[in-house]
């Protein structure tokens, strides 16, 4: 028994010597703020740096070969620890969050064909460019949903994608993958938006989706300064928001859409909140 | 036209052979075998067989409804696995051990791998050797065949290969069982678990499956070879000590293994070579197992490690593709 | 003889019973005909003619636009009433000449018969080129791109695909029992074109009429009729020249790199039109067949003729349809609508009706290695698909998927039901964006 014991103990001592020693010896010499950095950035490895990874943006920042702002899903705050590390001086970013502009689900908007295959926005979209009689329209087989590295994305019941903005970081992960670019990029302090992907005609687009933008101007007419219309979509113009909430009713297919009042149909999503972290510019 | 047409990738037909009629058949190819056993093992024998089998697919139930999954027991690969779990036990196991056989099968043994096609090791064993393992005794407690309506009662003996380890053990020869007459274990006369009795009837079941082309003949042949052969060197070294090929071929579980158990497609390797290499492996382990290990029936380890090893036989037995020959040279 | 075979493949239900007896018959000319400027491989041709313009057969309404593409005719005489996008057999809208013919159906005065001995090779290919020739199995390739191979590569063989291994499809069935003079004089110009002598033409066994006539009729040109195994693909390039010479393409590589030229017998019948009668491809035959068809038929077609139109003359539908596809059941597309018009590499159009289909839902896969066996580029499609599922697109390129010649047969075979040849498409198409990203 004693022998086991000491003989256990002893190979567990020398192993653990000659580890520490190596530890020491084959030490890498590591930049003191490339650690720092890594501690304050998320962490998910989510590449919207335009870095595989959170340790290779680390590298790149604390030897300044790559902007110290480009950590979106860290936000404001990530930015400014990361300019306290260096010594800098903070450039601070607009904090946005990717929309889905489009609510033509199952039950609002046709398809021009029943898809039967691989579950794949991409893969269906190579078939005659997707079931969706809209060009534009979500196709609703949830590619962005798989792609999001934060779980921030929902299919409903009639497979309509929805982008939660509480969990959205901005890394745009799901705008890369969506082969429709129905996936937009918005300031986070915009909760108004024309969720419309279609530059068809009115007459069109009621054809095929009773929820789409048909260009009629009323937004505009209602609150000139927060809406343009262009080429029969409307969108809302981020930087004069204050009052495109008016908007909302005058909407004949109400497709304009307030997140602080709800999320589209069939989301499971509480309404959104307005954020204080990130006050208006 | 009321509804859209419908559009898709190449191919529009299909074979219509579907998961759960492979399933089916090699529960046909069961059949015999489990019928076999009730008849020698009587109701002891089918309230194995009974519980390994709801048991497996009620845990089934409940892991996709816990996990929020659409029902899988209609690929049938739950109640299959019941029946080999029960095949791998000894009549005599008491209800609560079956069910917990089943248990550790489906949950730990393949759903929290990810269900059916996720599973690296084989559900049937891993419950039997996770068993074997916790309780030994009940395990190892063997009856000998009683035969319904022969009105010969059961009673507690060991396997073949048990008494033939014991005797090698205290005595350094083979039992005189070990080595003449011992052909009658072919058609079921002898102790062992429900499936392993009649080497006949499991034959009959393999042959239905390489017939149906359920199975390659693969791994049964190089399985049950490299036994043979292996076996057969050991025993030409010295008969004395090492038993005749033939007698590790008819007892034991050598024949289930082979075709049902080695066979199995999600835990073996999915090309031709890998498959040969994969039956090499089990024969070689297991007649180790038998001959030199601590057990008396190696089959399940030996299935079980070549398990682990599949990822990598199938990452060193990539076919040869179209067109490569050329362009090398 | 000796059969002969490649490895893989499989042998699904050929379904021909509903047309191969059906003797050839002229499809009449429709109302109007939608003939789109791409029907080729490599760049559409550029519209010439514009609304209003008068047409006669055979004139060049679209200009080759390249090596790799080819001129595309009016199909017949009549006015041009129209040119615009019109929906393709690709599934969008693409520009489109419309013509309404007059109903003489008169050629083109330029047209002039030919003697194929007297023109030297230029002049041949040029003729090929300038009739729109192209692969006529389906895959629409330029014919004398395919003739024009580079110096350095020394052609051996010429083998003409009369294997049709697709399901359903019976029109080269047809084409060989009832033309095979056409044929073998598109051989001769072939074999001229290319300096060459020995000529196969690859039949399965499923056709015996079709091998005994062809071998009759071939004994006095010294060309083989090599009769082949059924099985699907054999049909292929690259499966028909391992059968046939045992060769194999070097993977990444053309026909051209093993000594070997293969071409379509209905291309080969093509081209002695387009030499000896100075005709550019305008019509073809396909077989218009499947459940959802009343009485399936082989038409000779004009190029340009809406589908609907092609039901029509078989009857009409026999019931809903659910699936129309263009080709065969295996690699054809499936179409929108039956608005559609037939083009030069319309083999065939298939009807499925809802209770035709194969609707299983996919499950996970069971590693059975059927996908394995089958794949005639010995390929482990069930890796490399779960390799696109996870976007893991350079272990799917280390696993040869660009090799994956979209058969079919692994999901055919897969019983998990599984779209494996989409996934592997998918992988293709991130491999080709990531190369051309490098």
């Amino acid at each position: 028994m004693l022998a086991a014991v000491l003989s256990i103990g002893g190979i567990g001592l020398v192993a653990a010597a000659t580890l520490g020693l190596a530890a020491k010896k084959f030490a890498v010499e590591v930049d003191p703020r490339e650690l720092a950095i890594l501690e304050v950035l998320p962490g998910v490895n989510c590449g919207a740096c335009g870095l595989p990874g959170c340790s290779g943006y680390a590298k790149g920042v604390a030897e300044g070969t790559i902007a110290p702002n480009l950590c979106t899903p860290g936000g404001s705050e990530t930015v400014e620890a990361i300019a306290d590390i260096l010594g800098i001086e903070a450039i601070t970013i607009e904090p946005q969050v990717a929309i889905v502009a489009c609510q033509g689900d199952n039950r609002k908007a046709t398809n021009k064909y029943r898809y039967l295959g691989l579950q794949d926005c991409n893969a269906a979209q190579k078939l005659a460019d997707g079931p969706k009689t809209c060009p534009g329209g979500c196709l609703g087989l949830g590619s962005c949903e798989r792609a999001c590295p934060f779980g921030a994305i929902e299919m409903t019941a009639e497979n309509l994608a929805v982008i939660n903005r509480e969990k959205c970081t901005g890394c745009e992960k799901c705008v890369a993958v969506c082969p429709r670019q129905v996936i937009k990029m918005v300031p986070l302090k915009a909760t108004v938006h024309v969720l419309c992907n279609s530059h068809d005609k009115g007459a069109l687009i009621r054809k095929y989706c009773q929820i789409g933008c048909i260009g009629c101007h009323i937004c505009k007419k209602t609150v000139p300064e927060a809406y343009v219309v262009e080429n029969f979509l409307a969108f809302a113009d981020y930087e004069h928001i204050e009052n495109a909430a008016a908007a909302i009713e005058k909407c004949p297919t109400k497709c304009i859409r307030d997140f602080s009042t709800g999320y589209p149909e069939g989301s499971s999503f509480p309404p959104a909140t307005v954020p204080v972290k990130h006050p208006a510019a | 036209m009321e509804n859209p047409l419908y559009l898709s990738s190449s191919p529009h037909i299909h074979s219509g052979e579907t998961t759960d009629k492979v399933m089916r058949l090699v529960i046909y190819a069961l059949l015999p075998a489990t019928a076999l056993s009730i008849y020698l093992f009587g109701l002891p024998a089918l309230s194995v067989l009974l519980i390994c089998t709801l048991g497996c697919m009620a845990f089934e139930a409940l892991s996709c409804k816990l996990m929020k999954q659409p029902l899988t027991l209609v690929d049938g690969s739950a109640a299959l696995t019941g029946i080999l779990l029960a095949l791998n036990l000894p009549p005599s196991t008491p209800w609560w051990m079956s069910l917990l056989g089943a248990a550790i099968a489906i949950l730990i043994g393949k759903q929290i791998y990810g269900g059916l096609g996720y599973n690296p090791f084989n559900p049937a064993l891993v419950a039997r050797v996770v068993l074997l393992i916790s309780f030994p005794v009940q395990m190892t407690s063997w009856t000998t065949p009683a035969p319904i309506g022969s009105g010969i009662d059961a009673v507690t003996a060991a396997t073949p290969l048990g008494e033939m380890k014991t005797a090698v053990m205290l005595t350094g020869k083979l039992p005189e069982m070990a080595t003449s007459g011992f052909g009658n274990y072919f058609f079921g006369n002898m102790a062992g678990s429900l499936g392993e009795v009649s080497a006949l009837v499991l034959l009959l079941g393999g042959f239905f499956l390489l017939f149906k082309k359920v199975i390659s003949w693969h791994i049964p042949i190089s399985f049950i070879g490299t036994v043979l052969i292996i076996g057969g060197i050991f025993w030409l070294l010295d008969p004395s000590k090492y038993p005749n090929p033939l007698f590790h071929l008819i007892t034991g579980g050598l024949i289930l293994g082979a075709f049902f158990m080695a066979t199995d497609m999600v835990t073996s390797p999915i090309t031709d070579k890998g498959m040969l290499i994969f039956g090499f492996g089990c024969g070689l382990l297991t007649v180790l197992i038998r001959l030199f290990g601590g057990y008396p029936e190696g089959v399940s380890f030996a299935i079980l490690l070549m398990n682990a090893c599949t990822p990598l036989i199938d990452r060193y037995t990539r076919p040869k593709i179209y067109g490569q020959v050329e362009q090398k040279a | 003889m000796k059969l002969k075979s490649f490895s893989g493949g499989l042998h699904p239900p050929d379904s021909k019973e509903y047309s191969a007896h059906k003797p050839i018959e002229r499809c009449p000319l429709p109302e109007e005909l939608i003939i789109p400027a791409a029907q080729h491989i490599g760049a559409p041709a550029d519209i010439c003619v514009a609304v209003g313009d008068q047409v006669k057969k055979g004139q060049v309404i679209a200009n080759a636009n390249g090596f790799v593409s080819v001129p595309i005719h009016a199909s017949t005489s009549g006015e041009v009433i129209a040119v615009e996008p019109r929906l393709h057999p690709m599934g969008r809208e693409l520009p489109a000449v419309v013509i309404k013919p007059d109903g003489l159906d008169q050629w083109h005065e330029s047209l002039r018969q030919n003697d194929p001995e007297q023109l030297d090779v230029d002049s041949l290919k040029n003729l090929i080129r300038d009739a729109g020739i192209v692969g006529m199995g389906g895959a629409t390739f330029p014919t004398h791109v395919k003739l024009s191979p580079p110096e350095e590569k020394t052609i051996d063989t010429l083998i003409l695909n009369g294997v049709e291994c697709e399901p359903f499809l019976t029109a080269d069935h047809r084409l060989m029992l009832e033309e095979s003079e056409r044929i073998i004089d598109g051989i001769n110009i072939l074999r001229k074109v290319l300096g060459i002598d020995q000529a196969i033409i690859g039949i399965e066994v499923n056709k015996p009429d079709a091998i005994e006539k062809l071998t009759r009729d071939c004994a006095a040109h010294n060309i083989q009729v090599q009769p082949l195994k059924v099985r699907y693909p054999q049909g292929a390039e690259k499966q028909l020249i391992n059968a046939c010479t045992g060769r194999q393409v070097p993977s990444g590589g053309l026909p051209m790199d093993c000594g070997v030229v293969v071409q379509n017998v209905g291309t080969a019948a093509a081209i002695s039109d387009a030499v000896r009668l100075g005709r550019p491809l305008v019509e073809r035959i396909a077989t218009i067949t499947g459940p959802g068809i009343v009485e399936p038929k082989n038409l000779r077609i004009t190029i340009g003729t809406p589908l609907q139109y092609l039901v029509d003359q078989c009857g009409g539908l026999n019931g809903e349809p659910a699936k129309i596809i263009m080709g065969g059941p295996m690699m054809g597309q499936t179409q929108l609508s039956l608005d559609v018009p037939a083009i030069r590499g319309t083999s065939g159009v298939l009807v499925f009706r809802e209770e035709d289909l194969p609707k299983m839902p996919a499950g996970p896969c069971i590693r059975c290695g059927r996908c394995i066996g089958v794949c005639p580029i010995h390929l482990q499609p069930t890796t490399i698909a779960a390799y696109a599922r996870l976007e893991m697109i350079d272990a799917a390129e280390n696993y040869n998927a660009l090799d994956c010649i979209e058969c079919g047969c692994c999901t055919y075979i897969c019983p998990a039901t599984l779209p494996l040849v989409q996934s592997i498409r998918h992988a293709k198409g991130g491999i080709m964006a990531k190369r051309r990203k490098i």
